[in-house]
């Protein structure tokens, strides 16, 4: 089985956003929740770089670590995903994640959160594949489908790559390597504990 | 000859001119050049994890947070959550029941030695048992769910399903964040009606000195005290100091990034869990000397009124001010004039 991650190279990121939008638009994501947005580092000055950040199904997952009902599981693709059915919304996974992947639409006093929502690699949650059911909670399960998340499938830089593990790093350890720079996997270290060195 | 001069002059001049451009362009362009790095001036991730420890940015979006990009610190945030803080509070509260059963089994429970008089006295007055009881329910609550927090899903879990445990954790989470504001209120209301009688006083340091009786087997030692002995006077600075710890980190919870930013509420956290779990340890301590580890000690909370016997051997200097206050005398200890 595949190992999933993403890994934006932020030497070709040019925050068109079209990730952001490919991927409400897939999951028919409601008003203020972002499974992915893009930040720009250094904006307006030289060096300025921007990375599309979102869940990076992270190994030992410090929000299924930390979640007091165990929601989260981990698929055979090492796709950090949760159950909607159990989540409370206490919000100790935002706490937790070292990326600000999990969302919450506001509802009702004292910032209580409704059920978190966050990136699912395109794979949905636990509900029968490719299901209204599963649409309606979690969004397009694509991996189901054979597809690739869309957020990285339509990149029109090909910044963003999302996929197995192995394969994504070595696409970018080819390309530093023709090109001569890169500035590294962001975030790898952090999620994975390892990065890519090229 | 005037003009051949200047005309001689003229190519040096423009040659000087071209080179003082070409030393400042040249540098420059070898920046720019190709081959070159485009990344030489670019932010990298590892310098500012080791500057800044997080990396913050700019997003198109409302949610300030999102501008975090990154934040290590939910790694430790995890550390302490799954590994410290249970550990803290199993061996707080661990700990305590079991010194709490070694103490029943070795010392008893601690009887009133001259027995029952008949004659009984006010202890606690109406707003001061509502205000005590205020709390004290909401603190059992608060710390029943609070707990389902850390230990339900390693105990509670496993017995009914992931799905009722669930449910019943919504709840626990209402029940915490609106109950909150009674035990709130009941600390306050505590403080002010009792701090006076909390402060230290001539009677500490020999109560201290003696354990307030508590490890003589044969009850006999009775060291004075005022209103309030000096554990009891520990025990209300513990409720007045942690309870407010307790509000205060809570109410940034209850608020979350109201006030603070990601690191903020995970600060929050730390404080509120740990306090909270030694809390619990402190008033599991608190419930038995009043309960089952000594005679006569619910009464006061519980009627309010306590046997004359057991208020002269455990607090024997606020006995005498109440019988000289309700006599009319100056009370003794507070005399001015040398007593008879």
């Amino acid at each position: 089985m595949a190992r999933m991650k993403f890994l934006c190279d932020a030497d070709r990121c040019i925050e068109c956003n079209a990730c952001v939008t490919a991927c409400k638009n897939e999951h028919d994501v409601p008003w203020g929740i972002n499974r992915r947005r893009v930040v720009t580092i250094n904006d307006g000055k030289p060096g300025e770089r921007s990375v599309s950040m979102a869940c990076m199904h992270c190994t030992d997952a410090p929000c299924a670590a930390v979640c007091p009902v165990d929601c989260f599981y981990t698929t055979a693709d090492a796709v950090v995903l949760h159950s909607k059915d159990l989540c409370i919304g206490c919000g100790y996974c935002f706490y937790a994640c070292p990326f600000g992947a999990p969302q919450y639409p506001r509802v009702a006093n004292f910032g209580s959160r409704g059920k978190m929502d966050k990136c699912t690699f395109c794979a949905a949650g636990p509900e029968a594949d490719s299901t209204e059911a599963e649409y309606a909670k979690y969004g397009a399960n694509r991996l189901a489908e054979g597809k690739l998340p869309l957020c990285a499938e339509m990149c029109s830089t090909k910044s963003l790559l999302a996929g197995d593990g192995e394969i994504i790093a070595a696409i970018y350890k080819e390309r530093v390597t023709q090109r001569g720079y890169g500035s590294g996997a962001w975030g790898w270290q952090t999620a994975y504990r390892e990065t890519v060195e090229v | 000859m005037r003009i051949w001069s200047l005309g001689r002059l003229i190519p040096p001049a423009v040659a000087a001119f071209i080179l003082a451009i070409g030393l400042v362009v040249v540098p420059a362009g070898a920046q720019e050049g190709s081959g070159s790095n485009p990344t030489a001036q670019a932010v990298s991730e590892r310098q500012l994890l080791d500057e800044l420890n997080k990396v913050q940015g700019r997003v198109s979006i409302p949610d300030r947070k999102a501008a975090t990009l990154q934040q290590p610190q939910g790694r430790d945030y995890q550390g302490f959550h799954e590994r410290a803080l249970p550990w803290i509070g199993g061996i707080a509260i661990g700990g305590m029941l079991l010194v709490l059963f070694l103490f029943y089994f070795i010392r008893g429970r601690i009887r009133t030695q001259a027995g029952e008089s008949g004659v009984r006295i006010l202890r606690f007055n109406a707003l001061e048992r509502l205000a005590h009881w205020t709390t004290a329910v909401a603190f059992i609550v608060l710390a029943i769910t609070g707990l389902n927090f850390v230990f339900g899903k390693r105990l509670l879990m496993p017995l009914i399903g992931p799905e009722a445990f669930s449910t019943w954790t919504v709840w626990a989470k209402y029940a915490h964040d609106f109950v909150a504001w009674a035990f709130m209120l009941g600390v306050l209301v505590m403080l002010v009606l009792w701090v006076w009688d909390n402060l230290p006083d001539r009677y500490d340091a020999n109560w201290l000195k003696k354990a307030g009786g508590m490890f003589d087997r044969s009850n006999r030692t009775h060291p004075p005290a005022a209103r309030f002995n000096t554990g009891q006077k520990l025990i209300f600075w513990a409720v007045v100091l942690g309870g407010i710890s307790l509000s205060v980190s809570g109410i940034f919870l209850l608020f979350p990034f109201v006030f603070t930013d990601v690191n903020g509420m995970q600060m929050a956290q730390y404080v509120h869990a740990a306090v909270g779990v030694i809390m619990v340890a402190v008033i599991i301590a608190h419930i038995y000397i009043g309960t089952l580890g000594m005679e006569g000690a619910y009464d006061a909370m519980g009627s309010g009124t306590v046997d004359l016997n057991w208020a002269k051997e455990h607090h024997s200097a606020w006995v005498e001010k109440q019988q000289a206050k309700a006599d009319g005398r100056v009370p003794p200890h507070n005399a001015t004039e040398p007593a008879e």
